[in-house]
């Protein structure tokens, strides 16, 4: 496995039986026994993701909050600190460098945690377009763990010096918080659509956190399952549903962009795009043909290939084959109709509202 | 990870078993297949009385998250289909050399089958490309 990176957990994860795999540069857990299984414990239980490959660019120093407003499609000047956004880095053609996470952790500091793929792409773009914020890359010296599911908090809980703050911690928060005996920043975010945390640690903590967390019936999870998770969720998925050419509002993320007040990289190009219409939109569909929709299957109307699925699979928690992809913004209405071509074969499917799966309560 | 290879199969380079009885040999994929493809979700098979050559993909077998061809370990006619495997595809990880079975093919040149891998040649095989 020459010239793959590994997170702080790796021989943990092959101890513990996991099927390792490259992604986006590193070796990783793809799955430990079973994908289905992994899926099951985020919905019904807690599951525990090692995602230690994703990257941390903090901004810091008194331009910090201005640089951060440029950069991202999401507000920043309204975030309060100890909160976090999610939003899109956008090049001057108003496509997407990447989509990230936006945590404010003081008035002049803001951290995002972006994709493991685009580490070093971003870190560029963010020091090329950061003015005088002070930028650091901090990927490599931070651990990533993600618990996610209807029992993750009185997982975290358990492992954590105060409780209570776990307890009544809303979504989209940030809090510095001593878990498993460290001091660690904990955030009610996920990937997974289910109820959940990602806890940031020095890359040193991250296997005394993981045995605690697993000690309080977290289990462990792989990128399978992850992925099988975030796609039930429509949750998109860089390099999949986002690319450098697409426009975050053809991928439906029209909330997480600052439409009226602007003022960030690539808000023209967004408009002026929206203006002369989107040639094509993301769409959630349900298969009603036997079959699987798979990334870059074409998709069809009426013999004609119309567009292409972007990432597919059959969804665990609902037995059927669900996948998201792009198509002329007609066919991209609920209900419209088109097939998914599996193997020279047409499969109808049908467009549904996403996402595909909803937490209860949520 | 242990993988089963029963004595009284033969193998593929592909990961499929064959068992013959008389002229017909039923084919599958063996343990090792369904561990590297995981949680079996969908398997596609031909209509009885398609003819294969040997080496010639006859079928389709999806996980969560792999798609795989499932190539004939011989040739001749496909006599049988197991068309429970599209109501309960998990057969194929919870008993891939029983109710896992996937087709019965009727040998057009008995040789084919006896060049295939016995168990101890295809077990130093799965090992050679995992080590």
């Amino acid at each position: 496995m020459s010239g793959l990176r590994e997170t702080p957990l790796a021989a943990l994860h092959r101890k513990l039986g996991a099927r390792m795999v490259p992604f986006a540069g590193f070796d990783m857990p793809v799955q430990y026994e079973s994908i289905k299984r992994e899926h099951a414990a985020a919905r019904e239980a807690a599951a525990l993701f090692d995602v230690s490959h994703m990257g941390q660019l903090h901004l810091t120093g008194p331009h910090a909050l201005a640089a951060t407003e440029r950069l991202v499609t999401c507000p920043v000047a309204t975030l309060r600190i100890g909160r976090v956004r999610y939003g899109c880095l956008c090049n001057l053609e108003g496509g997407v460098v990447d989509d990230v996470t936006v945590y404010r952790l003081a008035d002049e500091h803001f951290m995002l945690c972006v994709n493991a793929a685009n580490v070093e792409k971003d870190y560029r773009w963010v020091v090329q377009h950061g003015g005088e914020a002070d930028v650091r890359d901090r990927s490599t010296e931070t651990a990533l763990i993600a618990v996610q599911g209807p029992t993750s908090r009185s997982c975290v809980a358990a492992v954590a010096a105060d409780p209570d703050l776990v307890a009544s911690m809303k979504r989209f928060r940030c809090v510095e918080a001593e878990l498993a005996g460290r001091p660690m920043m904990l955030s009610s975010t996920g990937y997974t659509g289910s109820d959940g945390f990602e806890i940031y640690c020095d890359a040193g903590d991250a296997e005394r956190l993981w045995q605690a967390l697993a000690d309080a019936g977290g289990e462990p999870a792989g990128l399978g399952a992850r992925d099988t998770l975030r796609l039930e969720a429509a949750l998109p998925l860089y390099g999949h549903e986002l690319d450098d050419t697409t426009s975050p509002l053809e991928a439906g993320l029209d909330r997480f962009v600052k439409r009226e007040a602007g003022g960030f990289i690539g808000a023209e190009a967004i408009e002026r795009r929206a203006r002369e219409g989107h040639p094509r939109k993301l769409a959630g569909f349900v298969l009603e043909g036997r079959g699987i929709a798979r990334a870059e299957y074409p998709i069809a109307s009426q013999g004609e290939t119309v567009g292409v699925v972007t990432s597919g699979a059959p969804s665990p928690t609902l037995g059927k084959s669900i996948g998201l992809g792009y198509v002329p913004p007609a066919l991209a209405e609920i209900g419209a109709r088109f097939d998914v071509v599996v193997r020279d074969r047409p499969i109808p499917a049908v467009v549904v509202q996403t996402p595909f799966y909803t937490a209860p309560g949520k | 990870m242990s993988i089963e290879t029963p004595d009284n199969l033969r193998y593929s380079k592909e990961d499929e078993w064959a068992r013959r009885e008389g002229n017909r040999v039923t084919v599958g994929v063996t343990d090792y297949a369904q561990q590297q493809l995981g949680d079996v979700v969908f398997v596609e098979l031909p209509e009885a009385g398609k003819v294969v050559d040997r080496g010639e993909p006859f079928g389709v077998i999806e996980s969560v998250k792999a798609v795989a061809d499932l190539f004939s370990p011989v040739g001749g006619e496909i006599v049988e289909v197991n068309a429970a495997l599209s109501q309960t595809p998990e057969s194929v990880n919870e008993d891939c050399y029983g109710d896992g079975w996937m087709v019965v093919i009727e040998l057009a040149d008995p040789s084919e089958y006896d060049g295939l891998l016995d168990a101890a040649a295809y077990g130093d095989f799965v090992k050679s490309r995992s080590d």
